[in-house]
């Protein structure tokens, strides 16, 4: 069991808590970086998808989970992204260039979803994005000469003056890179005075605002910071599907993106990764599993809802800090045995606080 | 005249929004949880009347009442099962589970073999019947629609207003652990809100079918009951109605009026508009925290 | 002792029909403890949600060092050097003490979000020396102990001296303390006697408070107002305000009260 002994500040500021992390996260991306040699194809794909949600739900953790902000229309954010990214690159814009572009026009939407909850908390706040999300989704759809509408669009390749990520592992390290980026950059904002600004808006607004957070300034800035993500998620998205249409921009792509972080564990970047792990790899599971259900049930269309609400129910139910949280117990598990005790992560009993008056 | 005809359909519409946000503020103002099942809830109850009629060959009325019923304990054992372990927990939390519960119930439809994801009629007696009044040509659909909802909304604005457990429901609402140690009986009174909520679910969901028809999917219209319940004021019942209303007219007067697109998305420009301009809805209470 | 600090005048606030404070006048001399005592309800934490802007006050002025206050937006309250605990703790409760602290810290950022981003070697620098400072005041209020621990976890009087912690960490040139001594036993009370002391002559910070328990007020205020009703009743010394006849009648009590409420056998 390692108990760390701390004689410098940068050992809490560090991102690494002590060389075991170091080595066990290097580990991580050695094996990452030498995934197109030891990846079928196919899973080199899921790899792929799984980099891209990620950045996605890191974008939304750090909205709902550290700002405590809940958006129900990010798919939007995803959707604008993609287009953006596919008109420029249509163009003839080099990637850095559409990239950059769909982050900084998702962050400025982002920016206007994000006006309401400077009026509104709660579930105000969450019907509000709520509806932006079905508008944008409409808008998109309708905005035929830009967005090819309903009949869809076409996506060119990553075009970087002259190089293309044509290939399959090619667009792979790309969607790396982005990612282990953009989750560096995240948290360092959290290990900030940005950081934990977001978090006292998240816990209690008055005393933040005593402390001298301007609420306004940052409840936009996490709206568009996490907006940016999306965008840039539903850029390297475009890329990866090479076909786009509006519906798969819309409520049902935002619960998607919900319900990942939540199972993934909220307030948590390993989270963010870990549901998307999740989201993707369920439904091989399933495909997997159908064996071994009777026909009526196997064959259903919605065979795949049931098993995501069972799961999700499942989760909320008896892991409310979700896959990351399941993971710590078990490493705690591991780091104190054999005393390890039953009682260690139990949770108070709760009584139901009015958040009206909070 | 045409207007007036928008009118009549959209307050129908809007009657079937409000029933549906009545769902929700019921279990809002009752437990202050939100919960997005109650779109399912009405699927499911238009499929056990579907069931009940079509299949099993009950009368009319004796289905109506079943499903109801049948409903309502599906909805205090939903709260049973799986909403009252989870109390305490962050409202987000709350609200993911009903979602989840939203997908096991779309999920578990398409299995029953006779349902799938088909399109079923509801073999109500006052199907394609129609009334004439002055020269408004209205759907008997629709009038008992909008009957049934007044009907229902004087019911429960009264219980909530005058009986205990209405203002028993309430104090539970804003401080649970002291309502507990009031006396009230907090969990059973929970499960008789889910109950209630369910109940008015599946009469909405008895008085959609015959305008829609039942399907699978007919749940989603549950989303546009929450810019309802918004613009009318989360935690008013009469404002769920009202604000129903308002969507339903506006909805069928821009599908007419304004170019394709609109009707889809009017519901959620109105809620906006509103958000800006009174942000607790027409009838919502103006809390802030006191310290 | 220098100039006034704080000068509040004819403060008024509405809230619907109900006049919550009428008129309040005074003025809180730099580096002392003032004190405003009073029945519940008299109007004494309003005034101080006034001063940090929690509230918009319908008629008077606030000046602090000069600047205008009654008009200013919230998050300036604390950029110009007012920090003030909460009746009721109002702490972060899923973070734990030192980020508690850190949090407290925010006023005194310079790096700008482009920096964060990338965390440069400025921020880091910016980061040790906010953690030097946090733990000058972990130092101050023995809270060693508690670093690492969940607020949502702590004992009631924990979390007071965590407040306090916290709203030292913005190195104010005036702290509102509202009520520091409720809910804490006649040990804890004490300490917190000690701490006031020390905030105003080791620290240099004016002390603006609102209290009940009389002999705290007794031992650390310089000056004391008492209000009753929204309105002023006296302002003086301890000793002036608590024999003054009127605050007597309407707060204090005398003996006479007692004895009239023993039961006669």
């Amino acid at each position: 069991m390692r108990f760390v002994f701390k004689t410098r500040y940068d050992q809490d500021i560090d991102l690494a808590r002590h060389s075991g992390d170091r080595l066990w996260y290097g580990l991580l991306l050695v094996l990452l970086v030498l995934a197109p040699a030891w990846l079928s194809e196919y899973w080199l794909a899921q790899l792929t998808f799984i980099l891209i949600y990620g950045i996605v739900g890191v974008g939304l953790m750090l909205l709902a989970g550290y700002t405590g902000l809940f958006s129900l229309g990010h798919g939007a954010f995803l959707g604008v992204g993609a287009y953006t990214e596919t008109v420029l690159a249509s163009m003839g814009w080099p990637f850095p260039l559409s990239l950059a572009a769909a982050a900084g026009l998702s962050a400025g939407v982002g920016a206007v979803v994000g006006l309401p909850a400077l009026r509104v908390k709660g579930i105000y706040l969450a019907i509000a994005t709520l509806a932006f999300g079905f508008i944008v989704e409409e808008i998109l759809a309708r905005w035929e000469s830009v967005t090819g509408g309903n009949a869809g669009k076409v996506v060119p390749t990553i075009d970087v003056f002259g190089w293309q990520a044509d290939t399959a592992p090619s667009f792979y390290f790309v969607c790396l890179i982005v990612a282990v980026l953009a989750t560096l950059a995240v948290l360092n904002l959290l290990r900030s005075p940005t950081g934990r600004a977001f978090v006292a808006i998240r816990d209690s607004e008055i005393s933040a605002q005593s402390m001298g957070i301007h609420l306004a300034h940052y409840k936009t800035l996490s709206f568009m910071v996490s907006a940016a993500l999306a965008g840039v998620g539903g850029a390297l998205y475009a890329h990866q599907i090479r076909f786009l249409s509006p519906d798969q921009f819309g409520i049902l792509q935002s619960i998607d993106l919900l319900l990942m972080i939540v199972i993934g564990g909220l307030g948590s970047i390993h989270g963010a990764f870990l549901g998307a792990a999740f989201l993707i790899t369920m439904p091989q599971l399933i495909t997997l599993g159908k064996d071994w259900l009777p026909g009526a049930v196997a064959e259903a269309t919605g065979l795949q809802a049931l098993v995501y609400g069972v799961v999700l129910i499942a989760f909320v139910l008896f892991e409310p800090m979700g896959l990351y949280g399941r993971w710590l117990k078990l490493r705690t598990w591991f780091d104190l045995f054999p005393f390890y005790r039953a009682g260690m992560f139990r949770r108070q009993k709760s009584f139901q606080k009015s958040e009206r008056l909070r | 005249m045409q207007v007036l005809q928008l009118l009549v359909s959209g307050i129908a519409q809007g009657c079937i929004y409000g029933l549906i946000a009545l769902g929700f503020v019921l279990i809002y103002k009752a437990t202050e949880t939100v919960s997005f099942a109650q779109g399912e809830l009405m699927m499911l109850g238009a499929f056990i009347g579907l069931m009940l009629m079509a299949v099993l060959g009950f009368p009319f009325w004796l289905a109506v009442l079943a499903a109801i019923c049948a409903m309502a304990l599906l909805g205090i054992a939903l709260e049973f099962a799986v909403i009252r372990p989870i109390l305490g927990q962050p409202a987000f939390s709350i609200v993911m589970l009903t979602i989840g519960i939203g997908y096991v119930a779309r999920g578990a439809v398409t299995m029953v073999p006779v349902f799938g994801t088909e399109t079923h009629t509801l073999p109500v007696p006052y199907r394609n019947e129609i009334v004439q009044v002055g020269g408004l040509v209205i759907a008997v659909e629709q009038l008992v629609v909008i009957l049934a909802t007044a009907a229902l909304s004087a019911l429960l604005y009264a219980m909530f207003r005058f009986s205990k457990i209405g203002i028993a429901m309430q104090a539970s609402s804003q401080n649970q652990l002291a309502a507990y140690y009031m006396g009230i009986p907090v969990k059973r009174l929970n499960g008789l809100v889910w109950g209630l909520a369910a109940a008015v679910a599946a009469i909405a969901g008895l008085l959609l079918a015959p305008i829609t028809f039942v399907h699978v999917n007919m749940g989603f219209i549950g989303l546009k009951a929450f810019p309802a319940a918004v613009v009318g004021g989360f935690g008013s019942l009469p404002g769920a109605i009202v604000g129903g209303l308002i969507i339903g007219v506006v909805e069928s007067m821009s599908g007419f009026f304004l170019p394709e697109g609109f009707k889809d998305v009017a519901a959620y420009v109105v809620v906006l508009l509103m958000l800006v301009i009174k942000p607790n809805g027409l009838f919502g209470e103006n809390l802030a925290k006191k310290v | 002792m220098s100039g006034t600090l704080l000068s509040v005048r004819d403060l008024t606030v509405h809230f619907g029909g109900v006049l919550a404070v009428n008129g309040v006048s005074f003025d809180v001399p730099e580096g002392g403890v003032f004190t405003l005592i009073g029945p519940n309800g008299a109007g004494k934490t309003t005034v101080f949600n006034l001063i940090s802007r929690i509230y918009t006050p319908t008629s008077g002025t606030i000046e602090f060092d000069g600047a205008r206050l009654d008009r200013a937006p919230p998050h300036r309250i604390a950029e110009l050097g007012i920090a003030r605990t909460f009746q009721n703790i109002e702490l972060f409760e899923h973070a734990t003490v030192l980020q508690n602290l850190l949090i407290g810290r925010h006023v005194h950022r310079r790096s700008g979000f482009w920096n964060e981003l990338v965390f440069t070697p400025r921020v880091r620098r910016e980061e040790r020396e906010t953690r030097r400072k946090v733990e000058e005041v972990i130092d101050f209020l023995d809270l060693q102990h508690y670093r690492e621990t969940m607020v949502a976890g702590l004992p009631y009087g924990v979390r007071k001296v965590v407040e306090l912690a916290r709203a030292l960490c913005m190195q104010p040139r005036l702290l509102l303390l509202d009520e520091p001594s409720s809910g804490l036993n006649v040990e804890e009370t004490g300490d917190m006697a000690f701490w006031i002391e020390d905030i105003r002559d080791d620290l240099g910070i004016t002390v603006l408070m609102v209290e009940h328990d009389m002999s705290l007020v007794s031992k650390v205020s310089d000056r004391v107002l008492a209000m009753n009703q929204g309105e002023v009743l006296a302002v003086g010394t301890p000793e002036q305000v608590q024999n003054d006849p009127a605050v007597v009648e309407a707060y204090l009590g005398t003996a006479d009260d007692a004895t009239s409420l023993r039961r006669v056998a």
